[in-house]
């Protein structure tokens, strides 16, 4: 890793410690060294700690495991003017994301477990925060055969998925799903029926109407987020609906639960906090893969995180630039960064009383950790110290030109937020400050 | 000579994209201005001198023969340079951005800039990129200000006003940029009116606009005072959105029959070119109860009356 704090021991006092992996919210310290979290107690004091320990005065400031962003499109290989596992690392730690999940959509693709191994080498070698990719479902993201589930995994893939594209053709899906159940692989699939959504460039309804701009159906995602459990139902396959956005995909995902299938579905920081409307005037940083929807598929996608029924939120963080972006809106690039600001955006929703913080926390990192088999996610003593300080309370404008990212391509620019993240810290190191 | 309009109307803006944000005062005062030009441009002497050293740049991206012509004419009658540059001669074609085709036409300091493109918010794009004033020549499906206006303006000297009248837009609306700014300028003037179209030419949501929804086009025309056709794009009636030109002939041209459900003294529009035979027949193109013709000549009218009323709100005016 790059720019490395000395590792001293850390302890973090007078902090409001919320561990979801525990259901824990406490006042107390938390003592780090060697990497790995201690203890998290009342009272550790300064007298109990080794010396030379770096002792944090949180003043009552939120303590919670560092996050796990499920998925994130970083360009490396093959788009590294767009971002790099460095400037990607930067910006994920600068908004208390400890682990990266990186997406295949590359070029080349992450299908081979060779390519598995480049992103895995340069991560480390260049980036301040944790990155695991996922692998490609299947060759070349041609959604035609499938990849080498088996070897992907043992070289290090968390999951398989094509990324932004959609399987179309079930049989390719239904044995990629029987034979990723053999590696007990988890497969995360978006769910956008390409043809039905056809030209449409945002929601379908009035406010397409309004534009002129053509309309993409919500039932492109729920027909096919239906078909995928029906063949998950088949199978038995480990599956994740990587971005649900609409009210009816919930259903779809709550039937699946309810019959015991093991389903997981995640929804995006931009589809929680943002709808349709936020379009305005053809602003194609809110173009986004599926589209923003309506305000009350909004509302129910944060109350789905605040029951459980959506396990994880992701920020979907899509780097573009102006190139790709500063075009008419139905030729403009789909996506948006988010890394940096999942957890800041995600506030708003806490601050606001949709969702408490430990719900929104645990959607961000133990969830994710959980469904990936990765070692964060917790504020377990023994387990690794990826920890982050958030203050809940600090008011502040976002300026694009400030955020980490190489694209600036946030629909929050100028956004008023209340809450940062002061510290973040990967693997018992201080990895980002803010002062 | 030099004729001082009557009306002094100036429109407080910097551009025109759309008849979306217009009041029903600025569209009264465009009107009232455009009365002015019909009488002008019936004179021998068309000349006016309100736009002397200004520089008017018509930028096509999408071909365009009358919108085209009828804005470069409005703009040589009121004495502006005007330019034309279309798809074919620009450097489009090799690969520059409309960002870019803007701030390099920007820096020739033009005074007015006409746009037309095929994406909807294209033209509001290159207008935060410029310093002159931008007005909007149709940009993909979202809106065409000036067709509504001229549109407007036929209707309200052929039926003495707007307020009141039931109003039948038939075609394809889901592509249409004239049914969109026509739906907005009518609903501000208290007109009262439908779309008739194929579901598939319907985009959803499109009731939320202030339109009655009709899919029997007998039903859409009954005591309409005016009838709007719009132009059906060959490339779309081949099985894509409708099964073929005949069926759509059938069921959504507009002939005597149908036209014999509308009042007795409706009036029929189209904001051309025609598909004569598809989406209306010949008879009632060229038939007693159309204004097609007018509408062409209240289009120079009405593209005089917007850049003189802009041009009023121009630095230095």
């Amino acid at each position: 890793m790059m720019m490395l704090s000395e590792r001293r021991p850390i302890l973090l006092t007078n902090a409001r410690i919320i561990d979801p992996s525990r259901d824990l919210d406490m006042a107390g310290d938390l003592l780090i060294a060697d990497g790995v979290i201690r203890e998290s107690k009342r009272g550790i004091g300064a007298a109990g700690v080794p010396e030379g320990t770096e002792i944090v005065d949180c003043k009552g400031k939120v303590v919670a495991p560092g996050l796990i962003d499920m998925r994130a499109f970083v360009g490396e290989p093959g788009a590294e003017y767009r971002e790099t596992f460095a400037s990607a690392s930067q910006a994920a730690a600068a908004g208390g994301v400890t682990t990266i999940v990186c997406q295949p959509d590359t070029n080349p693709a992450i299908d081979e477990p060779a390519v598995v191994d480049f992103v895995m080498r340069r991560a480390r070698d260049t980036a301040i925060v944790h990155v695991h990719p996922m692998a490609a479902l299947t060759k070349g993201l041609k959604g035609e055969e499938m990849a080498a589930i088996g070897l992907l995994k043992a070289a290090g893939a968390v999951a398989f998925t094509d990324g932004a594209k959609s399987v179309t053709n079930a049989q390719v899906m239904r044995r990629a799903l029987t034979y990723a159940r053999d590696f007990d692989a988890l497969i995360a699939h978006h769910t956008e029926d390409p043809d039905l959504t056809g030209e449409g460039v945002m929601n379908e309804g009035e406010f397409a109407a309004r534009l002129g701009l053509i309309g993409a159906p919500k039932a492109a995602e729920t027909i096919m987020l239906e078909r995928d459990i029906r063949l998950v139902g088949l199978t038995g396959g480990r599956y994740h609906a990587a971005s649900v956005t609409c009210a009816e995909s919930l259903e779809v995902v709550r039937r699946a639960k309810d019959a015991g299938f093991a389903v997981t579905a995640a929804a995006s920081i931009n589809h929680l906090t943002l709808n349709e409307v936020d379009v305005g005037s053809y602003r194609t940083f809110c173009k986004l893969t599926p589209p923003l929807r309506a305000e009350e598929d909004r509302a129910a996608l944060v109350a789905a995180v605040a029951s459980g029924l959506i396990d994880t939120v992701m920020s979907d963080h899509d780097p573009q630039d102006v190139e790709t972006k500063r075009l008419p809106f139905a030729e403009a690039a789909p996506g948006a960064i988010g890394i940096e600001t999942m957890l800041v955006a995600g506030l708003r929703l806490v601050h606001g009383g949709a969702i408490e913080l430990a719900a929104l926390l645990k959607a961000m990192s133990t969830r994710p950790a959980g469904l990936l088999g990765l070692p964060g996610g917790t504020l377990k003593p023994g387990s690794p110290a990826d920890v982050i300080v958030i203050d809940l309370d600090a008011p502040w404008v976002l300026d694009p030109a400030e955020l980490k990212s190489k694209c600036k391509n946030t629909p929050f620019d100028e956004a008023r937020l209340t809450g940062r993240v002061t510290r973040t810290i990967v693997a018992g190191r201080t990895v980002y400050e803010y002062v | 000579m030099n004729i001082v309009p009557k009306s002094s109307f100036v429109l407080s803006r910097r551009h025109l994209l759309g008849i979306d944000g217009l009041t029903r005062d600025e569209i009264v005062g465009l009107l009232d201005l455009s009365e002015e030009f019909v009488e002008l441009n019936r004179q021998i002497e068309k000349k006016r001198s309100s736009l002397r050293g200004r520089t008017q740049i018509n930028l096509f991206f999408e071909v365009s023969t009358r919108t085209q012509a009828s804005f470069e004419l409005a703009g040589k009658r009121l004495g502006a340079d005007v330019m034309n540059m279309s798809t074919g001669t620009s450097s489009m074609r090799k690969g520059e951005t409309l960002m870019d085709t803007a701030i390099t036409l920007n820096a020739m300091h033009p005074d007015i800039i006409i746009v037309r493109h095929h994406a909807s918010g294209a033209v509001e794009l290159l207008a935060r990129k410029v310093d002159c004033s931008v007005i909007n020549a149709g940009d993909g499906a979202h809106e065409h200000p000036t067709q509504a206006l001229l549109d407007a303006l036929t209707i309200r000297r052929n039926k003495g006003r707007l307020e009141g009248l039931t109003v039948t837009i038939c075609g394809d609306i889901l592509h249409s940029r004239v049914a969109r700014s026509n739906i907005i300028l009518l609903n501000t003037m208290g007109a009262r009116v439908r779309v008739v179209a194929p579901s598939t030419l319907l985009p959803p949501g499109i009731e939320r606009l202030g339109v009655e929804v009709f899919r029997d086009m007998r039903e859409g025309l009954r005591g309409a005072d005016i009838v709007m056709m719009l132009r059906l794009q060959r490339e779309r009636m081949n099985g894509s959105f409708v099964p073929s030109l005949q069926e759509y002939a059938a069921y959504f041209g507009l002939d005597a029959k149908k036209l014999a459900y509308a009042k007795p003294d409706a009036l029929v529009m189209h904001p051309g070119p025609m598909n004569r035979g598809v989406e209306i027949d010949s008879a009632v193109a060229d038939g007693a109860q159309s204004l097609v013709r007018q509408q062409v000549e209240m289009g120079v009218a009405v593209r005089m009356a917007v850049l003189e009323a802009l041009s009023r709100n121009l630095p230095n005016a």
